[in-house]
């Protein structure tokens, strides 16, 4: 048969061929760019599918089970959350922020605070944008995060209803960072949302994103972000996200970011949440002299699922990157790491490290890691390393010989071993909330276990 | 205080204590002295419970009980002490934070009050500052990057702070440079009393001279195979371990 090659490679997903229905619902349905934006992405995503485990780069990240839940778009106009409901999912913030609070996926301005903006900032809901000023929107959305090949960016454009237009204007720097909050709320039917995050940072300017993605109760819901990140030549970006969905979300989320000569990007992702969870970045180091930094943390128990899968792309000649994830991964959870580094013909010294570490706290514990180097410049420095562990017994004996007990012992060496990557975020407070989440992550553990 | 007696140890199937008889009692130091290979450290570890050491035969009462029933934690909280030969680096867990938790640990244990942060940087820092260590060190991860002599002078920080019982201290002196012997020294002599009981394992009688002590035995393939006064370590120093009838350096 013609389709059983392409069948084995995608996965149906009744959800999307629904599309048609949702559309004329679907924010900036008037607007001819857009429209056509969306068309040619649902039939992007209806040519390529839900991407099978047949795709070498969802091999190891299987979709199946997302594929048969009775996802709908959300109809949120009666979901009640009060600023309580969102604050008893957050630790407290511990400084100023521009806020914004997105209930499965759509903005609340009664939960947010945005504020006073310095002249020319701008920082806005995407629905909002698509209403009062499309003609700013246009030339950014979708340009970054290119439909190419990407079934889920694809279906991201195809069911976009809300997110966030950040703009940095030249040489600003905003002190405060923004924090978009997305909650989570599944209902009587699994809603799935899909929001875009686009982000400018003009020349010189700086810019701090953090994203916190919490769930409410115990049901299926279906997040897709998807981001996209332009710094210009000097500008510099943080991008912040933890990742603690509901245990019945899926959360598949894609970032993509593109840095000009002298700009750097870093970026940090703590994933605990989720039942079923991918993080998936692409950077192109695109101008002389750009550098990003990427790094991550996951702690997964029970049957949770992680994928950090990262693609950087040394363009030009000159450009560093490093990338250090690390993970825990106890009783049956599974965890994923591809690390891809291409460096492009005439991409002369280019710096790419890349390091992933796990510890495996129980025996039906995996992980699976690919590092892929693939260079086509000679004079380059490159390295990847991948090591995956248990806890030492000697390091446990010690600690014990002193009086700790072995669960405490077993705590201190798992945050020792998740504290390490604390010390290369360069922004304290999210340090300081890296460090709670691991801390919170090993007293529940501690707390099932008894 | 510590009784062993006939006990018989393997480690992977090969059999490295033979029968080992020791008592040391309250208030005295005894040293342990032997060739390389001998069975002191498997002692030493045996005593404070690791694990992988499979108990043939014999066994060990301390304080009363039976000291191998019982948890290395467990131990250590009864006043166990163990300055291990080679102590364990360990990476992302701060030295400060790792002291503070053992010490609570222990002292929760004893029905003695938990010490909250500022008490407890006061008696770290008189304890330190007795032996040398720097501030800076408190705050590098544990025993990671210290040179051979800082770790142990960490050892014996941790056991000034966890005041023992019985102190079991593996070749605490190779490593370190004469003037700390002395200051490590006088940290260990400071803990002597009468309740307490220290075993010290050393290859040189200099560290002897520092630590003086009560009795003196010789372990070979597993076995006390002499016992004396601190003359004994003297005599060993001249003549070696032939001139007690051992074969020299006889590690297997
Ligand atoms: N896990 C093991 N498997 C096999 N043999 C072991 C194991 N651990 C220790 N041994 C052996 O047991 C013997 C005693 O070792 P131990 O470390 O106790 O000696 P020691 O007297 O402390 O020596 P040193 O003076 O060199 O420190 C040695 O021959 C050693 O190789
Ligand atoms: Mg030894």
């Amino acid at each position: 048969m013609a389709t059983s090659r392409k069948q084995e490679r995608s996965i149906p997903l009744a959800y999307a061929e629904r599309y048609r229905e949702f559309a004329p619902a679907l924010p900036g349905a008037d607007l001819p760019w857009l429209k056509n934006l969306r068309q040619e992405a649902i039939a992007r995503f209806s040519a390529l599918g839900l991407p099978s485990p047949r795709v070498e780069a969802w091999k190891y990240t299987n979709l199946s089970t997302l594929a048969k839940q009775p996802f709908v778009p959300v109809d949120d106009a009666d979901i009640a959350v009060s600023p309580a409901d969102v604050a008893a999912l957050l630790p407290p913030e511990d400084g100023p922020s521009y806020r914004m609070v997105f209930v499965n996926g759509r903005l609340r301005p009664e939960l947010s605070a945005v504020g006073e903006l310095p002249p020319n900032v701008r920082i806005c809901g995407l629905a909002q944008a698509l209403t009062d000023e499309p003609a700013q929107l246009e030339p950014h959305l979708g340009r970054v995060a290119a439909l190419n090949g990407h079934a889920l960016v694809a279906l991201n454009t195809a069911f976009m209803e809300d997110g966030c237009l950040i703009q940095v204007p030249r040489d600003e720097a905003l002190e405060a960072p923004i924090h978009l909050i997305f909650l989570g709320r599944p209902g009587a039917t699994p809603p799935a949302y899909h929001p875009r995050i686009v982000v400018i940072a003009e020349l010189g300017s700086r810019v701090t994103l953090i994203e916190s993605h919490v769930g409410a109760g115990q049901g299926v819901y279906w997040s897709n972000p998807v981001t996209e990140i332009r710094a210009e030549p000097g500008a510099v970006v943080g991008h912040y996200k933890f990742q603690d969905e509901g245990p019945g979300a899926y959360h598949i989320a894609r970032t993509d970011v593109a840095l000009a000569a002298g700009s750097r990007y870093e970026s940090f992702v703590m994933a605990v949440g989720a039942g079923l969870s991918r993080n998936e970045i692409r950077v192109a180091l695109g101008g002389e002299g750009a550098d990003c930094r990427l790094f991550g943390g996951y702690m997964m128990r029970g049957r949770q699922h992680v994928d950090n899968t990262t693609r950087i792309d040394h363009l030009v000649p000159g450009c560093t990157s490093r990338e250090t994830y690390k993970g825990v991964l106890d009783n049956r959870s599974r965890g994923v790491f591809q690390g891809q580094i291409v460096v492009h013909k005439g991409a002369q010294k280019s710096d790419g490290r890349q390091l992933s570490r796990t510890l495996l706290l129980s025996r039906e514990a995996e992980i699976d890691t690919k590092p892929e180097l693939e260079i086509y410049a000679d004079d380059v420095t490159c390295s990847h390393g991948a090591a995956v562990g248990e806890l030492d017994d000697d390091q446990l004996f010690y600690l014990r010989t002193r009086g700790i007990d072995e669960a405490a012992a077993r705590g201190l060496l798992i945050e020792g071993f998740m504290g390490e990557l604390a010390d290369e975020i360069g922004f304290a407070r999210v340090r300081d909330r890296m460090l709670a989440t691991v801390s919170a992550w090993l007293s529940e553990r501690r707390e099932e276990a008894a | 205080m510590l009784e062993i007696k006939n006990l018989r140890v393997v480690v992977d199937d090969k059999e490295i204590l033979k029968g080992l008889d020791l008592t040391v009692p309250a208030g005295e130091v005894h040293a342990i002295m032997g060739p390389n290979g001998s069975g002191k450290s498997t002692l030493s570890y045996v005593l404070a419970g690791r694990d992988g050491y499979e108990v043939r035969d014999g066994g060990v009462t301390y304080l009363g009980k039976d000291l191998l029933a019982i948890m290395p934690e467990q131990r250590a909280r009864e006043g166990v002490f163990l300055a291990f030969q080679y102590p364990v680096e360990i990476p992302g867990v701060g030295s400060a934070t790792f002291l503070k938790t053992a010490v609570n640990a222990v002292r929760k244990h004893r029905g003695e009050k938990e010490f909250d942060a500022l008490e407890f940087l006061k008696l770290v820092r008189a304890k330190r500052e007795a032996l040398g260590i720097s501030e800076e060190m408190m705050r590098r991860p544990l025993n990671v990057g210290f040179s051979g002599g800082e770790k142990k002078r960490n050892e014996i920080l941790q056991m000034s702070l966890l005041e023992p019982r019985l102190a079991i201290l593996d070749e605490t002196d190779s490593g370190l440079d004469i003037d700390a012997l002395k200051v490590v020294a006088d940290g260990v002599n400071a803990l002597r009393r009468e309740d307490r009981a220290i075993v010290v394992i050393t290859h040189y009688q200099r560290w002897l001279d520092y630590i003086v002590p009560d009795s003196v035995h010789v372990l070979s393939e597993g076995r006390v195979v002499r016992s004396g006064g601190k003359e004994l370590a003297l005599e060993l120093e001249q003549n070696g371990y032939g001139g007690i009838g051992l074969q020299a350096g006889a590690a297997v």
